[in-house]
């Protein structure tokens, strides 16, 4: 079966959907939300909370993908990708955001570890995908810029 | 690095010693007695010119006496100015070309050569040059910024530019001020247009692929909105086009107009684009039609590998010889054709077994009293303007001061537009946006609406007066000398610094954000201070649609009244860590450092 993009788009659309029907259980029952973590004002801090750990390494293995300037401040397209084996968790980071932690993924088992959202940030910062595989944490940081924008030549 | 010609002898020398040049060819090939005989070369012909702004007649533009560059663009091309451009190019100071190629002298040149461009002289240019070499052997390229910057291109919405590059003849082109008219309308231009829009990096968001109004875009699976590239076959060899659209357009630019696209550099799928092309269309050269800008395109040139000709614009270098950029895969050539049909570049190609193996290449200077306007042309922008010429035509004020706007800080023409905003709005402070186009005016002439409208008309000319506050103005300056001093140039939107009326300042622009602006002073003295609120006015504001009235009715009504243009003060900064940069002469301010 061929699927043009748009197709795919609105199946992924639809699926999500679904999945969001999670959303309605009772916050009980919802195994791990990391409240200390996605509450934290500090990149660090919530680091920590999240990993027990707030120094993951930085490795080319993962692969981040963020523009260099923001087209838009309220919408920015971050991607996180990564060959490693084993990946538990994926996670980005907006380091001067009041709350750094944007999202967490969990990724099951045989999944392939390829996530793509959109994050907020008011300026210029820094950002941070944290990637759990085998037990061990890894990273990459890129600093996206916002600008005001204006005065095109 | 750029080419004179002592470096292209050296070369020559080492590339026939050990046979390691692939690509070799001659600098700005001397002045032959007739400007316009230009010897054939190879067997393709690629005529480019980029950023016109819509000037269908002629007109008068000076080059930049401010072009710094910074960090490692330092004194490399293309931030050269006057006398150190010209030595750098070997071009003989006090001719036609020193003229052509920089400010040095210009009122008094430009007196004596006359006016440059005009779609006219520029088809009767590129006729000779397409005949002479034979017509299927050519193409025309045209970098974009063509349907945009007059009032007949505001009026009809860039379908009078459309219909004039049908007639001269554009093959392939690609945008940035195309994209500020709506999203439908930029559509139904390029359906008028009898050539390709090109551009590799121009994206559907996400969310609008839900619409159902996406049937247009070239591809439904990459998202891609325009073709990305097109293969032309000249005097036997395949050709390779790519088009780059400029990548900060929804950021320097209103994005409201263009809601369901997004822009960026996008190297990676450039590179994966020059890779499949080169795997599976069998072509002898890739060629990337740019709007980049050149700071952008010489970066991306080290990046990418594979292409063999960048064909750039945006930031209107008029540059003699292309820059050589050493990258993985071999070297790439980065061109750039300065701006307001002012240059016609004219590269001849000689391409054999696969590869480039030699050129030459003439940035050609489109003086109209050199070149007779074609008939048909003129007949076509006379029909073209004619509804206009009573807006076009009135008479507004004498110049007393050559007006102009390019380079980094404020030109004599922004001054005055910042003065008139002030003096209409009745405010302390005016901004006024630090874009490249924007004819100039020789002393003593008269200014009319057409000259006004050079210099302001665009899709969203309202002007605003509001209160801000010292720290807020501070911000907004860090950020526009950012987006044109970063030493990174990706971090850069091209776009010269903001230009300013009713206060003066200290630039570093070797500094980093948040520490290149400094002393920021009213006119009468008084510092401004982070806390205190003060009355600004400006235009062109991007991010919603200001209340005021169009910026040319405001010059228009302040020149109207006064009757002479002249500069009383120029509220250029004082600069601190440029002195002897090779891309700063006759500064109409101080330079501490």
């Amino acid at each position: 079966m061929s699927m043009n993009r748009r197709t795919l788009v609105k199946a992924v659309a639809a699926g999500g959907a679904l999945m969001g029907l999670s959303v309605l259980m009772p916050r009980a029952a919802m195994a791990a939300w990391a409240k200390e973590a996605f509450s934290a004002s500090e990149q660090s801090a919530a680091i920590k909370a999240l990993y027990g750990d707030d120094a993951p390494a930085e490795s080319a293995e993962v692969i981040l993908d963020a523009p260099d300037i923001a087209e838009n401040g309220a919408v920015v397209p971050v991607s996180v990708s990564t060959g490693l084996a084993n990946v538990e968790s994926m996670s980005i980071f907006i380091e001067n955001n009041p709350s750094p932690l944007a999202v967490q993924f969990m990724i099951p088992e045989g999944t392939q570890a390829d996530v793509s959202t959109r994050v907020r940030m008011g300026k210029t910062t820094n950002v941070t995908a944290v990637v759990k595989a085998d037990g061990k944490l890894y990273s990459a940081t890129k600093e996206v810029k916002v600008t005001i924008g204006g005065c095109g030549g | 690095m750029s080419m004179t010609r002592r470096e292209f002898a050296r070369m020559m020398g080492l590339a026939g010693m050990a046979g390691m040049l692939p690509l070799k060819g001659h600098a700005a090939g001397r002045q032959p007695a007739d400007l316009y005989e230009v010897p054939s070369f190879g067997n393709v012909r690629l005529l480019h010119m980029t950023d016109c702004h819509a000037q269908l007649l002629p007109i008068h533009f000076r080059e930049p006496n401010v072009n710094l560059g910074v960090a490692g663009a330092r004194g490399q091309a293309p931030h050269l100015v006057g006398d150190k451009l010209l030595q750098h190019f070997g071009i003989e100071p006090g001719g036609i070309e020193a003229h052509a190629f920089s400010y040095l002298d210009f009122n008094d040149a430009a007196a004596q050569y006359g006016k440059v461009g005009g779609f006219a002289h520029l088809k009767n240019l590129a006729d000779r040059l397409r005949d002479s070499y034979g017509r299927e052997k050519t193409l025309l390229l045209d970098g974009g910024d063509t349907w945009q910057g007059s009032g007949t291109s505001y009026k009809t919405r860039g379908m009078d530019m459309v219909k004039a590059c049908n007639a001269l003849g554009v093959d392939i082109m690609t945008g940035h001020w195309e994209f500020t008219y709506h999203q439908e309308e930029i559509l139904s231009n390029i359906k008028a247009f009898n050539g390709e829009f090109l551009a590799q990096n121009v994206f559907i968001t996400e969310d609008a692929l839900f619409g159902s109004d996406t049937d247009y875009l070239f591809d439904d699976f990459s998202g891609r909105v325009f073709k990305p590239y097109s293969i032309r076959e000249l005097g036997g060899v395949r050709i390779a086009v790519i088009g780059q659209a400029f990548p900060r357009t929804k950021i320097a630019n209103p994005s409201r107009f263009i809601p369901d696209w997004s822009f960026d550099i996008h190297d990676k799928y450039l590179q994966e684009l020059v890779d499949q092309v080169r795997a599976e269309e069998k072509v002898d050269a890739v060629v990337v039609l740019s709007h980049n800008g050149m700071d952008v395109d010489l970066a991306m040139a080290s990046r990418v590998s594979g292409v063999d000709l960048i064909l750039g614009g945006h930031t209107h270098d008029g540059m003699p010889a292309p820059t050589v950029v050493k990258n993985s895969g071999g070297e790439t050539l980065v061109f750039n054709a300065g701006s307001n049909g002012k240059f016609l570049g004219t590269l001849d190609l000689d391409i054999r077994n696969g590869r480039i193996q030699d050129f030459r290449y003439r940035l050609v200077p489109v003086f109209s009293e050199l070149l007779p306007a074609d008939a048909g042309m003129q007949q076509l922008i006379d029909e073209i303007r004619a509804p206009h010429l009573d807006w076009l035509n009135e008479e507004l004020a004498v110049a007393n001061d050559l007006m102009f706007r390019r380079g980094n800080f404020n030109g004599t023409f922004d001054q005055v537009i910042c003065d008139a905003l002030r003096e209409v709005g009745d405010a302390q402070i005016s901004l006024s946006p630090g874009f490249r186009w924007g004819t100039s005016v020789l002393k003593g002439q008269m200014i009319n609406m057409e000259r006004v409208l050079d210099q302001t008309c665009l899709t969203y000319p309202e002007t605003y007066v509001r209160e801000m506050k010292g720290s807020e103005l501070k911000l907004i300056m860090e950020d526009v000398a950012d987006n044109l001093f970063n030493p990174e140039p990706y971090l850069q939107s091209g776009g010269d610094m903001v230009r300013v009326g009713g206060f003066d300042y200290v630039c570093e622009p070797g500094r980093q954000i948040g520490e290149r602006i400094s002393e920021m002073t009213l006119d009468n003295g008084e510092r401004i201070e982070a806390d205190k609120t003060y009355k600004v006015t400006g235009w062109a504001t991007v991010g919603a649609q200001s209340e005021g009235p169009a910026i040319w009715d405001v010059v228009a009504e302040y020149l109207r009244d006064r009757k002479e243009a002249q500069v009383d003060k120029l509220n250029t900064p004082v600069l601190k860590g440029v002195k002897g940069n090779p891309g700063l002469a006759d500064y109409a301010n101080q330079v501490l450092s």
